[in-house]
């Protein structure tokens, strides 16, 4: 696969005119963020974030490489690596335009529970590549008393036989369900906002970008992390990416993880395109900058948009983690190449008992 | 029972799209295949699968011609 181009010019950073030229910021934006961001730790402002985005594709390896530097100041050398599993694939109840999964679309993903055997299984491997993190995730609106009962014996399971801390991804919670979460020992709570307030209702009808903003608060006054992030390239604009990146900025999440949409089959989505290499990096480098200190996740949709060499300028562009292996419906790359670039790239994987 | 063939080229179906292989351009399910898509339908027979994605792999059964297995791409 080839690199990304960062040197071309003419090529589109995406979005329109109106946009590009609505990023009011006095002076250079990658100066002001040098000395904002970079000296200061003060994420941009959402017409800073624009104005990045916004750069011309000459400017990407510039914008990049202040984006690394940003992370290696406020986060540091090491990647924190993860694994994620689906314990229940497709018959979502909810119609999220963008998911496989999701029962109201005519998708090929059929349903599918894992046993506890392969969720052990599945959590020794990721353990073996070195990760910390192991996500269980379910496609659900919220779990019902059948799926926490599931997780409650998976949890205890993994505990019994892995060491690695586990996070859920089970939709939206109760307060009761964040609690019994919480007493699980469950180290990280995943819930997206996915995209931009304003562009939320144009993803998902079923529910609203303010109920997954509840299940957050709960989340995190549980004592449990939080992790929160979203998919490029669902049809926002740029402003409405940058208004999402200051949106995240707003939370305080522990991790954000960076997915790029992967058009499925019988989704509402299917038609778009996969987001363009160097739009995606402009990207990672602008949600570094409006976020200096979170975990910065490459998630879903790299393979696709951004190839071998696009994923090795993301870690160099301001990305601190990593999901290795497969996803929940979608395959990644083998892990063993993941590890492989990050030890090209001199970059230590972040070992667990740093992470407790 | 017999479970569809390791190559699936072979096969009468596209294990991304389901359609005949024989009509059509299926290039694009094959990128999909060998990048980010396990099989979702039976090569020999069509019939939506039940697939199973773990971080290491993924397993695929259809319901007449059994369960096959892999890492990653299909193609």
């Amino acid at each position: 696969m080839t690199a990304v181009e960062t040197g071309g010019t003419g090529e589109e950073t995406g979005g329109d005119g109106v946009e590009e030229s609505s990023a009011v910021v006095s002076g250079d934006v990658l100066a002001v963020a040098r000395e904002q961001v970079l000296e200061r730790g003060v994420g941009l402002t959402e017409d800073q974030v624009l104005a990045v985005l916004s750069l011309p594709t000459e400017r990407l390896e510039e914008a990049l490489k202040l984006a690394h530097d940003v992370r290696m100041r406020w986060c540091g050398p090491e990647v924190e690596v993860e694994g994620i599993v689906s314990l229940k694939t497709g018959g979502c109840p909810e119609d999220c335009h963008f998911c496989s999964q999701s029962g109201l679309f005519e998708s090929p993903v059929r349903a599918a529970w894992l046993d506890k055997d392969r969720l052990v299984e599945a959590a020794k491997q990721t353990a073996k590549t070195g990760a910390t993190e192991f996500c269980i995730v379910a496609a659900v609106r919220g779990p019902d008393a059948k799926l926490m009962e599931q997780v409650r014996a998976g949890i205890a399971a993994i505990r019994a036989e892995v060491d690695i801390n586990v996070a859920c991804s089970l939709g939206m919670l109760t307060q009761d369900q964040v609690n019994e979460l919480a007493a699980m020992g469950v180290h990280r709570y995943n819930h997206n906002l996915e995209t931009a307030r304003s562009h939320f209702p144009e993803v998902v009808t079923t529910h609203s970008w303010e109920e997954r903003w509840e299940t957050l608060q709960m989340v995190r006054a549980a004592g449990m992390e939080v992790c929160c992030g979203g998919i490029v390239g669902m049809g926002e604009t740029l402003a409405q990416r940058a208004e999402f990146a200051v949106q995240l900025a707003a939370l305080e999440p522990d991790e954000v993880p960076l997915n790029f949409l992967i058009p499925n089959p019988g989704t509402p989505f299917a038609h778009l395109e996969v987001p363009q290499g160097a739009d995606a990096l402009m990207t990672v480098a602008a949600f570094r900058l409006a976020l200096p200190r979170t975990v910065l996740r490459f998630a879903g949709g790299r393979e696709l948009t951004l190839g071998d060499l696009g994923a090795e300028q993301g870690m160099l562009g301001g990305v601190n983690a990593i999901i290795v292996g497969n996803y929940l419906t979608n395959l990644g790359r083998p892990a063993e190449q993941d590890l492989d670039m990050l030890e090209t790239l001199k970059m230590p994987i972040k070992a667990l008992n740093d992470t407790l | 029972m017999e479970p569809p063939a390791a190559d699936a080229g072979a096969q009468p179906f596209c294990a991304w799209c389901g359609g005949a292989r024989a009509e059509g351009d299926h290039a694009g399910c094959e990128r999909r295949l060998a990048t980010v898509d396990p099989p979702r339908h039976c090569p020999v027979c069509a019939r939506r699968m039940v697939v199973q994605v773990d971080p290491v792999g993924w397993t695929a059964r259809c319901s007449r011609h059994g369960e096959s297995a892999g890492t990653n791409g299909f193609a």
